[in-house]
């Protein structure tokens, strides 16, 4: 969000405003009349086109902070829920600039993009403007040095009485993508405020987790726990890998590709099923012993939305008789929690004892079905019930 | 013949003695691997006994290599450290690398790739099962026991969608499968593989899985269009994908308009790749051509 990008810009020395975040009316006007003066209350959603949904408001009074703010908290931006809102200073730009460093996947390095051309959605410039988005290539290894951040610069067509600034700033820009491990950081619009002075007015960071798993602990900060799904935030407490979507067909799968794939089948299966989608992605890796088992067959029960959970296992490395053992333990563990069917496809690694576990179990719940295909459209009949 | 990997392939591990390591050396032994050693510096000097085997332990990639003759080392090193250990493995000109951990920093990953531009190295991963040319070799995590040897060649983004076609085609069995991991910067891409399958005799047909995130099928589908005479089956997962959701594997993600399935289904059919709907599907599109090839 737009606050913590902040945070992160003024940790690494880039000229920003912090203002004040707030979640009720009351707080925005105690700000508003802090600050002095106009100021601005923008709402606070991971989601661009703020504006354009009226959730970014000039206020030149408390009192019209307050009206705002009333306003803007509860709105609904792109399906996001507006809880907090930022009050800053105005400070009206002379001129509106974009920049931003990030990932490069199709050139496996970093990327920055600049145009002095900024403060609308630079995809449209560059519809528009191509020759104005400027994108340069970045070395991984060399990283932005003060000659490539005047190189950028000059490149980038900055004034020339901002040229200094601009190239300062890149490079703390480059410290915070660096430093803090992103995979984007964005500002727009890089604002020139009355005075030639250049400030962040606006940004957006995107962080890696892998990366900040390993290295930065601190980032755990960022996540906003009340707006993450509460299944998402439950599975997330018990270690699973879990997506909540809209669906009826729960799935339980092991390894990424599998699962997506899994969803994917299951939705075309629905097709000749009233329609039924599959309700979530849960990838539960290697681990499927009993506990794992249990952990993601507790989440996906709570989802009140599904009818049906179809487990598809391919054992790899994992034994399908351990598999097999996992969903009977989880049934045990559940006990009369466990209330909608389970279709189970096991294929791989010690299938035939798998299958012969759930064949002697022979749960009321349980239909093992031999064919990922098969077991899919038997998931969603059972959903469409 | 196999690509990048066959039964002369002389293996080291890292990480060999850890978990995942020590579990996957075994099994990599069962697998017939050629398996001359380990790396951990703190170990140096030490040997350790796997699948009835006394494996040395070196200090370095460069001194195993001298001692052993090995050409090519899988990496279980965990994510924090992996960077290091590449830079390690490429300074010492290891012909292959395999790195299979999860969870790299997406940024060390291209610091090392940018190291890898002019080195010797070829690396596969990171955060894949790495590669196996059925009853030759094995240098990562892929079960040996789903398929043998025989005339296809596959290429995947996934692990586990790797093992379910290998089962679906096991009947046929292949030359070499890699797969390439899930990360959005990896080592080798899915047209290296195609390149390399393609210049392989005995390569007949490629399987190509890919999944939602980045443009990496579009860009192997303008390269099948060119430089690829062999037939290509293709299958693309995450149609159901959410925008802007992870979906497990750190690449898998759709923004916006791009990376999406479809997009890429579209990309590979306009370069007249067959696509199936299903795995399954998918395997029996690759049927059909073995059948018109035999």
């Amino acid at each position: 969000m737009e606050y913590q990008a902040k945070e992160l810009f003024a940790k690494h020395g880039v000229a920003t405003t912090l203002g004040v975040v707030v979640e009720t009316p009351e707080a925005a006007k105690a700000a508003a009349e802090e600050l002095g003066g106009v100021t601005v209350v923008k709402a606070q959603v991971k989601a661009g086109g703020r504006g354009k949904a009226g959730g970014v408001k000039l206020a030149k009074t408390a009192d019209e902070a307050f009206e705002h703010a009333s306003n803007i908290l509860g709105m609904e931006i792109k399906g996001l829920t507006v809880n907090r809102v930022l009050v800053t200073p105005a400070t009206p730009p002379v001129e509106e600039y974009y920049f931003s460093f990030l990932l490069d996947r199709a050139n496996r390095g970093h990327l920055c993009i600049a145009s002095v051309e900024g403060g609308v959605e630079i995809e449209e410039v560059a519809k528009t403007n191509p020759e104005a988005v400027r994108q340069i290539r970045i070395d991984a290894l060399e990283g932005v040095t003060p000659e490539k951040a005047a190189a950028i610069v000059d490149e980038a067509k900055f004034p020339a009485e901002l040229r200094d600034q601009a190239i300062e700033m890149v490079q703390k820009l480059w410290e915070v993508y660096t430093q803090e491990d992103a995979t984007l950081v964005e500002v727009n619009p890089l604002a020139r405020l009355e005075g030639d002075k250049l400030e962040a007015l606006d940004g957006k960071v995107s962080l890696d987790e892998n990366a900040s798993e390993v290295r930065h602990p601190d980032h755990e900060q960022f996540e906003i726990r009340e707006e993450a799904d509460p299944l998402e935030a439950k599975a997330k407490d018990l270690g699973l890998n879990y997506v909540k979507l809209d669906g009826e067909v729960g799935i339980i799968g092991n390894g990424a590709g599998l699962v997506m794939s899994t969803l994917d089948v299951v939705a075309y299966a629905g097709e000749k099923h009233g329609g039924v989608k599959p309700a979530n992605f849960l990838d539960i890796g290697g681990g499927a012993n009993a506990t794992v088992m249990a952990n993601g067959l507790d989440v996906i029960l709570n989802d009140a939305q599904v009818k049906s959970v179809f487990v598809n296992v391919f054992g790899g490395i994992t034994a399908c008789d351990e598999v097999a053992n996992g969903i009977k333990g989880a049934l045990e563990i559940l006990g009369d929690n466990a209330t909608k069917p389970l279709v189970v496809r096991l294929d791989g690694n010690n299938v035939e004892q798998g299958r012969a576990i759930l064949a002697e179990l022979a749960h009321p719940l349980v239909t093992v079905v031999d064919t990922m295909d098969g077991a899919a459209d038997k998931a969603a009949e059972l959903a469409n019930a | 013949m196999t690509i990048y990997l066959n039964k002369d392939s002389k293996i080291i591990v890292q990480g060999i003695t850890g978990g995942m390591g020590s579990k996957h050396t075994t099994l990599m032994l069962q697998a017939d691997a050629d398996i001359v050693g380990g790396v951990n510096a703190r170990k140096a000097g030490t040997t350790v006994e796997l699948n009835g085997k006394e494996l040395p332990v070196y200090g370095t990639v460069e001194e195993a290599m001298k001692e052993t003759g090995a050409n090519v080392s899988v990496a279980f090193v965990p994510p924090a450290f992996t960077k290091d250990a590449c830079i390690e493995a490429i300074d010492a000109e290891i012909p292959l690398r395999v790195v299979i951990t999860e969870g790299v920093p997406v940024q060390d990953t291209a610091e090392v790739f940018a190291y890898l531009q002019g080195k010797k190295t070829r690396m596969i991963g990171p955060n894949c099962p790495g590669i196996i040319s059925p009853e030759e070799s094995l240098a990562g995590i892929t079960p040996h026991t789903i398929a043998g040897k025989g005339p296809i060649g596959l290429v995947s983004k996934s692990g586990t969608l790797t093992y379910q076609m290998m089962y679906e085609l096991r009947d046929y069995g292949f030359t070499t499968a890699i797969g390439i991991g899930g990360d959005p910067i990896i080592g080798t891409t899915h047209i290296d593989a195609l390149e390399a399958f393609e210049a392989d005799p005995e390569t007949k047909a490629i399987v190509m899985i890919g999944e939602i995130g980045g443009d990496a099928e579009e860009r192997a589908a303008a390269y099948i269009k060119e430089h690829v005479t062999k037939p290509v089956v293709g299958y693309v997962a995450g149609f159901t994908a959410p925008e802007g959701k992870t979906m497990g594997h750190a690449g898998a993600i759709v923004s916006g308009s791009s990376g999406t399935a479809q997009a890429k289904k579209e990309a590979l059919e306009a370069a007249g790749v067959k696509v199936g709907k299903t795995p399954s599907e998918t395997a029996e599109l690759m049927r059909e051509i073995m059948s018109s090839l035999a």
